[in-house]
């Protein structure tokens, strides 16, 4: 064990995180002030969702990290080797190891159980922050469940642009009330953030804001009857593992134009390539999942 | 016999020691257009103020009648009733289009947010709305997804007013609509104002330092001095025969061309 507290925080702040945890699961969608602390890493890095992780943590979690659906890019890493460091809990690549998963950007492909939770990255968690700039009347809207700027935005979309152009952080109404950021995922994980069995809980740091959607919670898409909601992603099969159903990120291999799209979702491309899926572009395939990985 | 839609009884605001407006009393009837004059700082805009529910009135009460036949009092009201009320009842039209519409928005999105806002979600028919009161207000088509500040003065202020009466308000309050407009664009503007009125049998409240606009939009009108009603009756009444000195005074201000 380190010379830190379990999870870094000293236990008097991780009961106030769990007090506004509370709260924000008794009211889904909306957002509960709580006091953030400076945590060694800088915001942008996901410091509310390491705070809301150090809070929900005990010593049997397995913890996940994924950093815009790979568990190898720097932010995962680190906050993995953070939380290795700091509370000693097992860590894992595999989504249904884990029994806390933060992330930051995409919801796993492989479904949710109920007993996991998965903790969210928020960077700005008002999603009328751009159209409202003052806080006071942001506060009076969301009181009112007076929305209406957040259609009009979807409307000067389909004017300007024949669609809703918004790709991502595209804003949800919970169970019918407030109206919430899902934090920067892409709009394909809109339907998975509806009538989930985990808990799912948001966090941002440097806006001392935290929400939830408790299990199996009603979320809906804001739309038009007339453009409805589409969940989108390249409409391309993954390249390594084949698989046509999970997001996609699109990588450039080379300076003259040529792409390839891969699943963003590390783990699930991995696990189906363990199961023998072969997508056009796939090498050998060799499992790293257990492989030490810098820290 | 009809029922008065608004009626208030002794309206008083106080800025601290000073007096906005005093002891205003009247009724407004349906279909009625009532016209409020008086110079700058006379309390009219006060007042307009205390009617639409934008500044909390320190005495006396307001009476309105909804279109089910239901009477509120937005002063005791929850502020949360009283927008839903606002929303769906009233309009307001700004002296400055600049605070009636949202400058960055285009106009088609302009005119479908009241409509969004009493939960119309369907954009073929906000957009249809939205074209339909553009020609109303004689604003070309192909403008709708032009934003506002690419308008002229006089376009804004149609503008403002397409916003304000495409929810179908029974009462429009109007802060000098005509206020900052040159006098041809202003001519065309109360042409557009007298015929949306007559045809949709809508009552207003027109605040204006302009007589020549109360008289050619109001039924009636109440003269205001130092936050008073000095004086009130048919518009040609007290227009042609004023019978109090500040009436007289106002009425042999205005310049004959």
């Amino acid at each position: 064990m380190s010379d830190y507290n379990f999870a870094y925080l000293d236990e008097q702040t991780k009961r106030m995180i769990r007090r506004a945890l509370l709260k924000a699961v008794a009211i889904p969608g909306y957002q509960v002030p709580f006091a953030s602390r400076e945590m060694p890493m800088p915001y942008g890095w996901g410091t509310g969702g390491v705070q809301v992780t150090a809070a929900c943590l005990v010593p049997e979690d397995t913890l996940k990290v994924i950093d815009q659906g790979a568990d190898d890019t720097t932010n995962a890493v680190s906050i993995r080797g953070f939380f290795a460091r700091v509370a000693d809990v097992a860590t894992t690549q595999r989504t249904v190891e884990a029994s806390i998963i933060q992330t930051r950007h995409r919801i796993p492909e492989t479904p949710l159980r109920e007993d996991q939770i998965l903790v969210y990255q928020v960077p700005i968690p008002e999603p009328l922050r751009f159209l409202e700039p003052r806080e006071t009347q942001t506060r009076k809207m969301h009181a009112l469940a007076e929305y209406v700027l957040m259609h009009v935005r979807l409307y000067e979309d389909i004017a300007r642009h024949g669609e809703i152009a918004k790709s991502y952080a595209y804003p949800v109404r919970v169970e019918g009330r407030y109206v919430m950021d899902p934090s920067p995922i892409p709009k394909f994980d809109n339907p998975k953030l509806g009538d989930c069995p985990a808990l799912q809980l948001f966090g941002a740091g440097r806006e001392q804001r935290i929400y939830a959607l408790p299990p199996y919670t009603r979320v809906e898409s804001l739309d038009f009857e007339d453009y409805p909601f589409k969940a989108s992603k390249p409409d391309q099969p993954c390249a390594l593992c084949g698989a046509s159903d999970s997001y996609l990120d699109e990588v450039i291999t080379d300076d003259a134009g040529s792409r390839m799209f891969v699943c963003s979702d590390t783990d699930y491309c991995r696990e189906r390539r363990a199961a023998g899926h072969r997508g056009l572009m796939a090498a050998p395939f060799e499992d790293d999942a257990d492989a030490e990985l810098p820290q | 016999m009809s029922t008065p839609l608004l009626e208030t009884d002794g309206l008083t605001k106080r800025y601290g020691s000073r007096i906005g407006c005093a002891g205003v009393s009247f009724t407004l009837w349906p279909g009625e257009v009532m016209g409020i004059v008086g110079e700058s700082g006379s309390g009219k805009s006060t007042l307009l103020s205390c009617l639409a529910g934008h500044l909390a009135s320190d005495a006396g009460q307001i009476r309105y009648r909804d279109r089910h036949g239901e009477t509120h009092l937005p002063a005791t009201m929850s502020e949360a009733a009283r927008r839903r009320l606002a929303r769906e009842e009233w309009a307001y039209v700004h002296q400055n289009p600049r605070d009636g519409l949202r400058m960055g928005v285009s106009a088609g999105g302009n005119i479908g947010e009241p409509l969004m806002a009493r939960g119309q979600r369907h954009y073929g028919d906000i957009r249809e709305a939205a074209l339909s009161w553009l020609e109303r207000v004689e604003i070309a088509r192909d403008r709708i997804d032009d934003p506002p500040r690419a308008f002229s003065g006089g376009m804004q202020q149609r503008l403002q007013i397409a916003r304000a009466l495409v929810n179908n308000p029974r009462l429009v309050f109007m802060d000098e609509p005509t206020g900052g407009l040159d006098v041809s664009v202003q001519a065309r503007l109360l042409d557009l104002l007298r015929g949306l009125v007559r045809d949709l049998g809508l009552s207003a409240v027109i605040v204006t330092h302009d007589l020549a606009v109360v008289r050619l939009l109001a039924d009636r009108l109440m003269v205001m001095q130092g936050g008073y009603v000095v004086e009130s009756g048919l518009t040609d009444q007290v227009l042609d025969d004023p019978q109090h000195a500040y009436t007289q005074l106002l009425v042999s201000s205005v310049l004959q061309v």
